[in-house]
């Protein structure tokens, strides 16, 4: 008991020295007494008995991954770099349709190519819908579009489990214009990378 | 649960007005403590004169600026502020034709309620007069108020008079409560004078954290019915929308995607607290909550049983007692209650297009309403009215129709000036709240239940699916 608090008292001196000479640049350096140091601890093998060596390790060696062969920017980057510049491209919809057309096809297949290559990334997959229909029924119709997107990843091998769907609905346009070239552009499904 | 982490703090309960009936003739009961909000008891026998006018048209009343009785500039501004925000809200319900302030100048202004210029005010061809006081208390101020019918050749009889004291701060508070106390024993009509509209915005223009596109956060506003005290009641800090307003009026549920995907949550406004109805189920998005008309019980759509399709469930306030209402191939989204509480409209995509259904609370009774090329947003009218007002397509947007449900009569009251959408009844089914882009943006308007009579309610961002509370 003695001891440790001989232990403490020290500690705390230093830390104290320690924080005014952290903060004590602006003043200039003051002779301080300085209390002595602690006795030295008695040797411990005086006072206590030798403890029992311990257990003897038996580990196995742990199998490492391997490396990438290259290095791999997008597996290092961060989720919002990695959204940023996202592997996973947006698929557009008709008005008023969930159907995923011809040129969707291809970009949902890159899509899937990529998440069978990162196979840790989850998704949330984003319907949106354009200015025209009602808020309030664009977000069944945005629900659609995204669950469209999700089915046809799914129909190519990936996991469901990996592939949450989200409607805004109307809420958030990509493009603010009000014209049928900013539209085309709301009405979609948008990936979001949320682990990896 | 009740949290404590809505941060934007209790909305201040409106000054509490005390109320007491003003008789000349028996005597004048002692006025109520201001913290009271409750009326007294009405006095029998102030119903003794109901102002008239020629047969069929509406009696024409003055209202001039009150008189001030405590000579300061706060009290006569207040007494000019009620007597401008009283007649607003006698003009809004159209009973009384009200007399143009601006031709009141001539007349000379009176000092009391006895020396009121009857002649002048007869020869203006005004039916009633409505005379008021405003005076300073200790604690705020006292406003007496009196209607006098001057058609009467024998004397003028007061036909309303009631005093109230309360805080100085808000003074449209006494103008609403005497126009509700007007309409109510003049007219009996329930105004809409004391009702507040809720609904959501971007006005803010902050941008949601997290996204790598950018993106404008809403967040639920509330506002006088008249669009006076717009005030932000959320701080999601993200998308709070589909805002409805429980029966009692102190509580607002909409949809939040505070948790990443939407979830139905209640926020208490005269307490700053805030209830998450439905939390979070593994998978699923709850959305666009409707109150029953007793306010024990929600109705909302959520995709928790099926992935990309909602369906509309019930449940009781504490969250308990969830049970699915509807099961179709379609969406089944946007529930309204019946005033009853035993029916639901909806809106549904199962026959390819949105149409508006309703259903039993039962389950049974399924029946299709709209055959409309695309309807949404079903807004069930209060009683005596029995009409559902929705959102129709009638071009590149929409419009707004109302339809008499014992007839199938379809009517339409805006006509393509910009989109008009999310139609919501006033309390007394005079009145609607909607959606326009006539202005530009997405802004909160009110039109009287013909379509006439149009007010712009909001100016600042854009607005969205408002309501209106009882």
């Amino acid at each position: 008991m003695v001891m440790r608090s001989a232990v403490a008292r020290t500690a705390l001196v230093v830390l104290v020295l320690v924080a005014a000479a952290a903060c004590g640049k602006k003043t200039p350096p003051v002779a301080r007494a300085v209390p002595p140091p602690p006795p030295p601890p008695p040797p411990a093998s005086t006072a206590v008995p030798r403890p029992p060596a311990p257990p003897t390790p038996v580990a196995e060696p742990t199998v490492v991954p391997p490396e990438p062969v290259r290095d791999d920017s997008i597996a290092s980057a961060s989720l919002d770099d990695i959204n940023r510049n996202s592997p996973l491209k947006p698929v557009f919809f008709e008005y008023d349709s969930s159907e995923i057309a011809d040129d969707a096809r291809g970009v949902l297949d890159a899509n899937a190519a990529g998440l069978k290559k990162y196979p840790a990334w989850t998704v949330t997959i984003e319907g949106h819908c354009d200015e025209r229909g009602t808020p309030e029924y664009n977000l069944a119709l945005g629900e659609r579009r995204a669950v469209a997107a999700r089915a046809y990843l799914v129909s190519l091998g990936i996991s469901a489990d990996r592939l949450r769907t989200v409607s805004y609905g109307k809420e958030f346009p990509f493009e603010p214009g009000h014209d049928e070239a900013a539209y085309a552009k709301n009405r979609r499904a948008h990936f979001v990378i949320t682990a990896k | 649960m009740t949290g404590t982490f809505h941060t934007m703090c209790a909305v201040g309960v409106s000054a509490g007005l005390a109320v007491v009936a003003l008789s000349a003739r028996p005597q004048t009961p002692a006025r109520q403590p201001p913290a009271s909000q409750q009326p007294a008891p009405q006095q029998p026998s102030e119903l003794s004169t109901v102002i008239t006018a020629d047969a069929g048209a509406p009696p024409r009343m003055a209202v001039p600026d009150f008189i001030v009785l405590s000579n300061d500039a706060e009290t006569v501004a207040i007494a000019q502020a009620i007597a401008q925000v009283l007649y607003d809200d006698l003009s809004f319900e159209r009973e009384f034709a009200l007399i143009p302030r601006d031709t009141y100048a001539t007349i000379p202004a009176a000092k009391s309620f006895e020396d009121v210029p009857f002649a002048r005010w007869h020869e203006l061809n005004a039916d009633a007069v409505l005379i008021g006081t405003v005076q300073k208390t200790g604690a705020g101020i006292l406003v007496q108020v009196r209607l006098f019918d001057v058609r009467r050749p024998d004397g003028h009889p007061q036909a309303f008079g009631k005093e109230y004291s309360g805080s100085a701060a808000n003074p449209r508070s006494y103008a609403h409560a005497i126009s509700d106390e007007i309409h109510e024993k003049q007219r009996a009509l329930h105004g809409v004078a004391r009702t507040k509209l809720t609904f959501d915005t971007d006005r803010d223009g902050e941008r949601m954290g997290g996204t790598i596109e950018s993106r404008s956060i809403k967040e639920i506003y509330i506002a006088d019915y008249d669009g006076a005290n717009q005030r932000r009641v959320t701080t999601g800090r993200s998308l709070s929308i589909n805002p409805r307003w429980s029966p009692d009026a102190r509580s607002i549920a909409y949809t939040s995607y505070r948790r990443q995907f939407p979830n139905i949550f209640i926020s208490n406004i005269y307490q700053g607290t805030l209830e998450e109805l439905t939390k979070n189920p593994p998978a699923g998005e709850s959305v666009l909550p409707a109150w029953s008309p007793d306010g024990t019980q929600l109705c909302f759509a959520s995709t928790r049983d099926h992935p990309g399709n909602f369906e509309l469930y019930v449940v009781n306030r504490d969250g308990s007692n969830l049970r699915r209402l509807t099961n179709s191939s379609g969406a089944d989204i946007t529930p309204t209650w019946s005033p009853s509480g035993t029916r639901i409209a909806f809106t549904s995509d199962r026959t390819g297009t949105p149409q508006i259904y309703e259903i039993g609370v039962d389950g049974l009774g399924l029946r299709k309403v709209t055959s409309e090329s695309y309807a949404d947003r079903p807004t069930w009218s209060p009683a005596p009215f029995n009409e559902i007002a929705f959102a129709s397509r009638t071009g590149p947007g929409q419009d707004i129709k109302v339809m008499d449900l014992a007839s199938g009569h379809v009517r339409q009251l805006t006509f393509g000036e910009g989109t008009n959408e999310s139609p919501a009844w006033s309390p007394n089914g005079r009145h609607l709240t909607f959606t326009s882009t006539r202005s530009g943006k997405s802004q909160v308007f009110v039109m009287d239940r013909f379509g006439k009579n149009l007010k712009q309610i909001t100016k600042d961002g854009n607005n969205y699916q408002p309501d209106w509370s009882k």
